[in-house]
C-alpha cells in the first residue's frame, strides 16, 4: 500500500510544480514527474508477488507470472510522453526566440 | 458480419501522412493530390458504411485474435450506428476542409507538413470512434491531440505558440487523468475491452472505486471536450490555428475525442448512476450558459466563434445528460431516446455550421488580413459568396427556422419540458437568443455597417476551393434538417440512439454470447 501512497504523492509533487512554477521548462519537468508517477501506478498494478517473467515455461506449468499487459501499455506511454514532451520542448525553444523570455508572466497576449 | 473497410479507416490516412512526407519533395503538389484522393475514399467509405450499417455491430479482430475461453484477447475494432455517423461527420468535414486548405495555406511554406500532419490528425480521430478498446482510444486521442498541437503552431507566430503551449500543457494533463482512469480500471477488471469491462464490473461494482473512475475520466475526456471548468485552451487553440484547421478542430475534434468517448464510457461501459448524470447535465448547462456570457465581449471573429462551440457543445451535453438522468432513472425510455436524438442531432448540426463559420471567418482574414470586428465593415458588396454563406451558418447556430440549429435546439427543448426539467428549457431558450444577438453583432460588423464603394483595391471574392467548401457546407446546413422527419430519424439517428440506451445490443456482438 505504501507503494500505492508514494505514486500519488509523486503525482501530487508534479501537479504542484506545475501550479506554482513561473518557467516553462519547469512546469514541462512537472508534468513529466506527474507522467512517471501514472508510469510507476501501471507497472505496479501488474506486480505479482513472488511471480516471474510472463513467458510460459512447459517444465513448469503451476509458475506464477506477473502479468504482463500492464509492461506493454507503459511502453506504450512511454513512447507518447516521449512525443509531448519533444514537442513541448521544441515549443519552447521558438518561444524562447520569439519573447526573449521564459517566463510565463510574460508570455501573456492571448486573454479574454 | 464484419466490415473489411474497417482498419482502412486507419491505414489509409497514415498511408497518405508518410506518403506525403516521403515523395512530397520531390513532386510538386502531390501533396494536394494525396489528401484529396485520402480523405475522398474515406468520406465515401464512410457513408457506405452508414448505409450498410443498419443497427448491426460489425467487429474486427486486428491480427485475426479470437477470443480464449469467452476473454477477449486482441485488439478490437468495432463499428456500430453512432461511430458510422461520427465517422461521416469527421471525414465530410475533413475532405471539405481539406479542400479549402488547397488555396488558404498556400500562404504557408511547408506545405507538406501540413498535408500530413492533417491526415495524421483524422487517421487519430477515426481510430478514436472506431476502437473497442479503452487504451486504443488513449492511444488515437494522443495521436490525433499531438499533430493537433503541431497544427495549432503552424503559424509559428507569438500567439500561435503561446496557444499550442498552453492547449499542450492541458492536453498532457488531460491524458495523465485518462491513463489513470484507465490504470485504476484494469486494476479492478484485469481487462481494457470496453464490453468486457462492464461485465467484469458486474451490476454491483465497488461503489468508490467506480466513482473515483468515472470521475478522473469524465475530467479527463471533459478537458478533451472543453466542457465549462476545464475550457480555458479551447478560445486560444481554436482561434490561433488556421481556419481550416479550426474548422476541423471546432467541428470535429472535441467531438469525437471529448463527446463521442463520454457516451460511449457512461452509457456502454459504465452503469449510469443518478448523481453522475445530474453532474454531467449540470456541468453542460454551465458550458452553455458561461460559454456564451464569454462570448458577447469579444470582437476577434475567430475567438467569439470558439467561446460559441463551448455553449454549443453545452447543449449537446446538457440533452445527453437529460437522457442519462431518466435512463438512471428507469423510466419514460421514449423521453429519454428523444433527449438523445436531440444531442446526437445538434453535435451533427454542430459539425457543420461551426466548420462553416470558421471557414467563413477564414475567408475574411484571407482578404483583409485582419480579424478584428470593428476593422471590417460593408464585405457583403466584395464577398457574396463568403457574405451570404455565413448568413446560412449564423442563422443556424442561432436557431432560426428553416436551418438544422431550428430543430435540434427544439428538439432539446422539448425533451427538457417533457421530462419535467422546465429551468433548463427555459435556460437554453435564453442562451439560444443571446447567440442570436451575438451573431447579429457578426452579420452587422463583419458585412454590413459600412457603405464602401468599389474600386480596383477593394477585396475580391476568395478563390474558387474556399468558395466551393463554403457553399458545399451552407448546402449541408440546409439538408440536414431533413434529419428531423420520422423516416430520415429512424434509419440514420435511431440505431444509434438504440445502441447508447441498451448497451446489451453492443455487448453481445462483441463478446460473441
Amino acid at each position: 500500500m505504501v507503494v500505492y501512497l508514494l505514486c500519488f504523492i509523486l503525482f501530487l509533487v508534479g501537479l504542484y510544480g506545475m501550479i506554482t512554477r513561473r518557467n516553462l521548462v519547469k512546469i514541462v519537468i512537472s508534468l513529466s514527474i506527474m507522467e512517471i508517477s501514472i508510469f510507476l501506478f501501471l507497472a505496479l498494478i501488474g506486480y505479482v508477488h513472488d511471480g516471474v517473467v510472463p513467458i510460459v515455461d512447459p517444465a513448469n506449468p503451476d509458475a506464477k507470472y506477473v502479468d504482463p499487459l500492464p509492461q506493454a501499455m507503459v511502453l506504450t506511454a512511454i513512447v507518447i510522453g516521449l512525443a509531448t514532451t519533444a514537442m513541448l520542448m521544441s515549443v519552447i525553444i521558438r518561444i524562447y526566440r520569439k519573447y526573449k523570455t521564459l517566463d510565463i508572466r510574460e508570455i501573456k497576449n492571448l486573454r479574454g | 458480419m464484419m466490415n473489411p473497410l474497417i482498419p482502412l479507416f486507419v491505414a489509409v490516412p497514415l498511408a497518405g501522412a508518410f506518403l506525403t512526407m516521403i515523395l512530397g519533395k520531390f513532386i510538386k503538389n502531390l501533396n494536394r493530390y494525396i489528401g484529396i484522393i485520402v480523405l475522398l475514399f474515406l468520406a465515401v467509405s464512410s457513408y457506405y458504411s452508414l448505409i450498410n450499417i443498419t443497427g448491426n455491430v460489425s467487429v474486427y479482430k486486428v491480427g485475426g485474435w479470437e477470443p480464449v475461453n469467452g476473454i477477449p484477447i486482441g485488439i478490437y475494432m468495432v463499428m456500430d450506428s453512432l461511430t458510422a455517423i461520427l465517422l461521416c461527420i469527421i471525414n465530410t468535414i475533413g475532405l471539405l476542409a481539406v479542400f479549402y486548405s488547397f488555396s488558404y495555406i498556400s500562404r504557408y511554406t511547408s506545405e507538406n507538413y501540413f498535408y500530413a500532419l492533417f491526415c495524421l490528425m483524422v487517421a487519430g480521430m477515426n481510430g478514436v470512434v472506431l476502437s473497442g478498446d479503452l487504451f486504443n482510444i488513449y492511444v488515437f486521442i494522443e495521436i490525433s491531440a499531438i499533430s493537433s498541437y503541431a497544427l495549432v503552431a503552424f503559424g509559428v507566430e507569438r500567439e500561435q505558440l503561446e496557444a499550442t503551449f498552453k492547449y499542450q500543457v492541458l492536453g498532457g494533463l488531460a491524458s495523465l487523468l485518462i491513463l489513470m482512469g484507465i490504470g485504476f480500471i484494469y486494476w479492478k477488471a484485469k481487462t481494457l475491452n470496453l464490453a468486457d469491462i462492464k461485465t467484469a464490473l458486474g451490476t454491483a461494482p465497488e461503489k468508490n472505486h467506480y466513482l473515483l473512475v468515472q470521475m478522473l475520466l469524465l475530467s479527463g475526456f471533459g478537458l478533451k471536450a472543453a466542457i465549462i471548468p476545464f475550457h480555458a485552451w479551447l478560445p486560444d487553440a481554436h482561434s490561433s490555428a488556421p481556419s481550416p484547421i479550426s474548422a476541423m478542430l471546432s467541428g470535429v475534434l472535441i467531438k469525437a475525442a471529448g463527446i463521442y468517448v463520454i457516451l460511449r464510457l457512461f452509457f456502454n461501459m459504465f452503469i449510469i448512476s443518478e448523481e453522475v448524470a445530474i453532474l454531467i447535465t449540470t456541468l453542460g448547462t454551465l458550458s452553455m450558459v458561461i460559454g456564451v456570457l464569454l462570448a458577447i465581449g469579444q470582437w476577434d471573429i475567430k475567438r467569439l466563434l470558439a467561446y460559441h462551440s463551448i455553449s454549443q457543445m453545452g447543449y449537446v451535453v446538457m440533452s445527453v445528460g437529460i437522457g442519462m438522468i431518466l435512463v438512471a432513472r428507469n423510466t419514460k425510455p421514449e423521453i429519454a431516446s428523444l433527449a438523445i436524438f436531440g444531442g446526437l442531432f445538434h453535435l451533427i448540426n454542430h459539425a457543420a455550421f461551426k466548420s462553416l463559420l470558421f471557414l467563413n471567418a477564414g475567408a475574411i482574414e484571407y482578404r483583409i488580413g485582419t480579424r478584428n470586428l470593428q476593422e471590417m465593415g460593408g464585405m457583403s458588396a466584395f464577398m457574396p459568396a463568403t457574405s451570404s454563406t455565413s448568413f446560412i451558418a449564423s442563422m443556424s447556430i442561432s436557431g432560426i427556422p428553416p436551418f438544422n440549429g431550428f430543430f435540434s435546439k427544439l428538439i432539446i427543448i422539448i425533451a427538457a419540458i417533457m421530462a419535467r426539467f422546465y429551468l433548463l428549457a427555459l435556460i437554453a431558450v435564453i442562451v439560444s437568443i443571446i447567440t442570436l444577438a451575438s451573431f447579429m453583432k457578426f452579420q452587422r460588423y463583419a458585412f454590413y455597417n459600412k457603405e464602401v464603394q468599389k474600386d480596383e483595391n477593394s477585396p475580391k471574392e476568395v478563390p474558387f476551393p474556399m468558395v466551393f467548401s463554403m457553399i458545399a457546407l451552407g448546402i449541408l446546413c440546409l439538408l440536414l434538417s431533413l434529419l428531423v422527419l420520422p423516416q430520415v430519424r429512424d434509419t440514420v439517428l435511431k440505431p444509434a440512439i438504440d445502441i447508447l440506451m441498451n448497451s446489451q445490443m453492443y455487448i453481445s456482438p462483441i463478446l460473441g454470447t
